[in-house]
């Protein structure tokens, strides 16, 4: 792990200021983005537009790099080359008052929820109220509240994470994620090892929240059958590449073999089975030693 | 010299320019990071509610092994003192013997070995942990700064805490010196307690004690909190970590006490 860009967090005017998001602009923009650790290379060429109130799935299988764009979206990576715009701002060129700045507009849950294991529920939903708000204390109370009921977990506020189903814990995060109002909300793998019902009701909070408050989600994932329900749009990123992009309707219909073969669970395809290997019979009939 | 023997050489060069480089590029790190921690320093203190709660965690959960184990150094101290004083006639000197031993070594130097192995690696594994499990990563994804957050006040958690430990276990051993060589072997409490009051001054022997409890702590923190900070987000890398400050910590200790002992107590008299 690196250190932040800049021993400092502190809230600055220029930083406010250098960081006024376009009304007009798209909410995330990516033009031609490569992205490599060291040489080793991620993400190549990516270009997508997410346009504001709207959920836009990135999916691909393990190892594809989607989790990468969140990273390059919310600023913790830089790209190699391209641009990666946030409502109109340019991402990388930010200096690190502004990214923080920006940070504040945006939510993200994580694989696993990452909540804070020493904090009970209410308090990391009240968490980044107190460390970016001087709101006081009753009305840090009644917004929790009102986010806590929002995913159904009123109930749950003074529960502790460990005693949380894998669910439930997710729902907190997303309480936690929204606690702000935030202008865009990126989910990283929201689905993954949840049962059918959580699953369920996960999509359906991704749909309703994004709807009702009026934000932009980027939803990365690789469970095509959920995200086909609630998303507006989907890109499909294979090898670093975006292999494929459409509306739900478009990608059910589609005939375009790695779309297909997500679709339809097909163990070998575009996206083969064995590792890059050797001949199997020239590997097996080889002298040793 | 065949090219077998060229290739070899080579390779051992390359390692050993890898390792010094990597050597070179981690104490580079450390430095900024432990720049970057003074820097939250005033932030860290302006929400004291945080640095009190690693105060309590680091310090006030240590007390039992660290008042347990001053007690037993203590009385051991005595009675092996008192076998060594006793063949010269000195026995009535045991209280000295006992005062100086341990505030200006064994106090400081048990303490931060107890330290490390209690108060550092925990603080190593939790960070590590809030690490592999993507709370830190969450911290930064809300504009919160971890090393505001998490660690500065851990860091000055440990340092506030450890020279009031070294003070605890030297009080503590000092009871137990006195159990054991005034009630047990007889020697007069007024000699005990009259030979140390005459022979310990609180310049350079107490304060030279406090100076070294208070750099162990400035170096338990700092290895506890830079190794959970750069553990690699896994199982292993956690558990990696947490060792290599246990070990770290207590060599840095034993070689920090060293060099501060030179410096320290050069010349200086024991009565």
């Amino acid at each position: 792990m690196s250190l932040p860009a800049k021993p400092s967090s502190s809230r600055t005017a220029e930083a406010i200021a250098a960081c006024r998001v376009d009304p007009a602009a798209a909410a995330v923009e990516l033009t031609d983005v490569s992205f490599a650790y060291d040489v080793r290379p991620i993400l190549t060429g990516i270009t997508m537009t997410i346009p504001r109130g709207k959920i836009v799935a990135i999916m691909g299988a393990s190892g594809s790099g989607k989790t990468t764009i969140l990273r390059l979206i919310g600023g913790q990576l830089r790209p190699k080359s391209g641009q990666v715009r946030v409502g109109g701002l340019s991402v990388p060129d930010l200096e690190p008052e502004a990214l923080y700045e920006l940070r504040r507009k945006f939510g993200m849950l994580f694989q696993f929820g990452a909540l804070f294991t020493d904090m009970s529920v209410f308090e990391n939903i009240a968490f980044p109220m107190r460390e970016h708000t001087e709101l006081p204390e009753e009305l840090i109370r009644d917004l929790v509240l009102m986010k806590l009921h929002a995913v159904g977990l009123r109930g749950a506020a003074h529960l502790m994470p460990a005693e949380l189903s894998g669910g439930m814990a997710r729902r907190v995060a997303l309480a936690r994620a929204i606690a702000l109002d935030p202008m865009l909300v990126m989910y990283d793998e929201p689905f993954a090892g949840l049962d059918p019902i959580s699953l369920g009701v996960v999509g359906q909070l991704i749909r309703r929240l994004n709807d009702v408050l009026s934000i932009t989600s980027v939803v990365v994932t690789h469970d095509v059958y959920e995200s086909l329900k609630i998303v507006d749009y989907l890109y499909f990123v294979s090898g670093g590449r975006i292999v494929a992009s459409g509306t739900p309707e478009e990608v059910r219909a589609s005939g375009d073999p790695f779309v297909r073969q997500f679709i339809d669970g097909a163990p070998d395809g575009p996206v083969p089975f064995h590792y890059p290997a050797p001949a199997y019979r020239e590997e097996l009939f080889a002298d040793v030693g | 010299m065949s090219a077998e023997l060229t290739a070899g050489i080579a390779q051992l060069l390359r390692r050993i320019g890898g390792t010094v480089t990597g050597a070179a590029s981690k104490l580079g790190f450390v430095s900024r990071f432990l720049l970057a921690v003074l820097w939250h320093t005033p932030g860290a203190f302006r929400r004291m509610h945080l640095t009190l709660r690693e105060i309590y965690f680091a310090g006030v959960l240590s007390l039992v092994i660290i008042l347990m184990s001053g007690l037993f150094v203590g009385m051991v101290l005595s009675l092996q003192g008192y076998e060594t004083l006793k063949r010269y006639g000195a026995g009535e000197q045991l209280g000295i013997l006992v005062a100086l031993s341990l505030v200006r070594e064994l106090g400081p130097v048990m303490s931060g070995l107890l330290f490390a192995s209690r108060a550092g690696s925990a603080m190593t594994a939790e960070i590590g942990l809030m690490k592999t499990t993507e709370q830190l990563a969450a911290m930064e994804m809300m504009a919160v700064d971890p090393l505001a957050r998490v660690v500065a006040p851990r860091f000055w958690g440990g340092v506030i805490s450890m020279p009031l430990l070294a003070a605890l276990f030297s009080a503590f051993g000092i009871f137990g010196g006195y159990i054991v060589g005034v009630p047990l072997i007889g020697i007069d409490a007024g000699a005990f307690w009259g030979q140390m009051k005459a022979g310990v001054d609180f310049w350079p022997d107490v304060t030279n004690g406090i100076i070294k409890s208070f750099v162990f702590g400035v170096a338990v923190s700092l290895i506890a909190v830079f190794e959970g900070y750069d553990a690699k987000p896994t199982a292993e890398g956690v558990s990696s970590a947490t060792t290599r400050t246990v070990v770290m910590s207590s060599l840095a200790i034993l070689a920090l006490d060293f060099v501060m002992t030179v410096f320290m107590f050069r010349g200086a008299s024991v009565v």
